[in-house]
């Protein structure tokens, strides 16, 4: 099952389904994101993300790694599409680009054991989850990560009979055509089946909702001007620009 | 005037306040215990705002580690987490503090952008009450308060009602109140927010967009205790009624 933008509608409908090159429709913009329900985020899940924290995690405000997965949420106004421009804001030099895989889920998911989790998953899609760099990861402000266009995601969702294995997909992220970070989905604590099954211990998945998996270690940064390119293959590539805030 | 979202008879309907009845579009009346009461708000970006009330800052001292707060403290709840009037809330069997939080919600009308405070409550549809549980066993100091403690299935109870703004000129002066099997647990008044309706817009509009449909809970005041399977909580504020709800065990 491919699930599809619905801007273009025939049109890009058409290109994925005949899983077409995205290099074919580079030259369009005004994709809509995927429909999406509520869109979950995950921190810290890469092992080496964690690990370059070192000691501060035993340090107070911490005190102790986490244990249960680190969960936030985009609200839905941070929704954007392949080839969007995203607006900087005015006292932030550059954005960290938390680039990641999503998974979108398809049938409800309450309580399901890790060994049932991926038979929940519709497909997965490309995610460049924006923030406002921050120091602190104890109680940071929504100003940082829930900024309108701060998720765009897609171009498409790819259904999941396409993707044999979510925990071995390489993730590489390009600013202004450079390679600036390349990592695996092998190297999160807890993987797609995992992570769903752990969620949803204490809250439902509804149909539709995003879960991103976590972004790797070393997140790129971008400023204004500049456009960002992640491609995690076989679902495609993700493209988007950065640029200055428009006047209040 | 006031708004419920119900189910009855094997349909959703909305409904409005008639007298101590409900009264469906085609005039249908019903008792209030004859129907199901669903959230009064298809919600849109739930937004809930951490130790608000300067009594209750206080009564969470001793887990604080920060000292001086610089802006409003923000967090964002999933629609998984809500449940209507007359509702049950699940306790987990592990958990040795849940509590609830009485909180005065409030429902976006229209877009709002980088809205000043002057004409923030313009953009009000209306109000409702709220009351927000909290599973403290789960606390973590990763993106407080973590989902795990703050994002539970149906661990906020919202309604009965939504009551137009236009029936509330002033939010800034309503008493909220929670009873525990009938017992007073916790008041307070909404004068006493740090940041008050007016400047939570302002504050929330300039960096998001809010829509038709967004909440806003503002916080709750001193006075949150642990409740265990079977108690009632009733959380009351003035002018907007009272929101029951039953604890239960997550067995059932």
């Amino acid at each position: 099952m491919l699930v599809i933008s619905d801007a273009l509608g025939c049109a890009a409908g058409r290109a994925a389904a005949e899983d077409r090159p995205l290099a074919a429709w580079r030259s369009v913009s005004g994709f809509a994101p995927p429909p999406i329900a509520t869109a979950y985020g995950t921190l810290l899940n890469h092992r080496d993300a964690l690990a370059a924290l070192g000691d501060a995690v035993h340090q107070p405000p911490y005190k102790a790694s986490p244990k249960a997965p680190v969960l936030y949420i985009k609200p839905r106004h941070c929704l954007a599409g392949h080839g969007a421009a995203v607006e900087v804001p005015a006292d932030a030099d550059a954005l960290e680009v938390g680039a990641q895989l999503g998974i979108v889920i398809g049938a409800e998911a309450c309580r399901v054991r890790e060994a049932d989790a991926l038979a929940h998953v519709a497909g997965y899609t490309i995610c460049s989850d924006l923030s406002v760099p921050h120091p602190s990861y104890y109680r940071p402000s929504l100003r940082y990560k829930a900024r309108d266009g701060f998720l765009p995601l897609g171009p498409w969702v790819l259904g999941a009979q396409h993707v044999p294995d979510p925990d071995a997909l390489e993730v590489v992220v390009q600013i202004d055509g450079h390679e600036a970070q390349r990592y695996s989905t092998a190297g999160m604590q807890r993987g797609v089946a995992r992570l769903i099954a752990e969620v949803s211990s204490f809250m439902t998945l509804a149909r539709g909702d995003l879960l991103m998996l976590g972004a790797g270690p070393k997140a790129a940064l971008a400023r204004v001007g500049q456009t960002v390119r992640i491609t995690i293959e076989p679902i495609g590539t993700l493209e988007h620009r950065l640029v200055a805030e428009g006047p209040a | 005037m006031k708004h419920a979202r119900i189910a009855w008879a094997g349909a959703v309907h909305h409904a409005v306040a008639d007298g101590d009845q409900l009264r469906l579009a085609n005039g249908t009346r019903l008792a209030e215990d004859q129907v199901v009461w669903l959230p009064p708000v298809v919600p849109g970006t739930i937004i809930a705002l951490g130790i608000n009330y300067a009594d209750h800052k206080k009564e969470l001292a001793k887990e604080l580690s920060f000292s001086a707060k610089d802006e409003p403290l923000a967090f964002l709840k999933g629609p998984n987490a809500l449940v209507g009037h007359r509702g049950q809330t699940r306790r987990p069997a592990a958990a040795s503090f849940m509590h609830y939080e009485c909180e005065l919600a409030v429902v976006i009308g229209r877009h709002a952008r980088r809205v000043k405070r002057a004409e923030a409550l313009l953009y009000v549809a209306g109000y409702s009450i709220a009351n927000d549980y909290a599973v403290r066993d789960y606390l973590e100091n990763w993106y407080r308060p973590n989902l795990r403690v703050k994002n539970r299935d149906g661990c906020t109870a919202l309604g009965p009602w939504l009551v137009d703004a236009a029936d509330l000129p002033d939010p800034q002066a309503l008493g909220l109140r929670t009873f525990v099997n009938g017992e007073l647990k916790q008041h307070g008044n909404t004068r006493d927010l740090i940041d008050d309706v007016p400047a939570l817009i302002e504050y929330l509009s300039g960096f998001m967009t809010l829509s038709p449909g967004d909440l806003i809970l503002t916080g709750t005041p001193e006075g949150v205790v642990n409740v265990n399977p079977g108690d009632e909580v009733v959380c009351e504020i003035d002018g907007l009624g009272r929101l029951i709800n039953t604890i239960v065990s997550e067995g059932l």
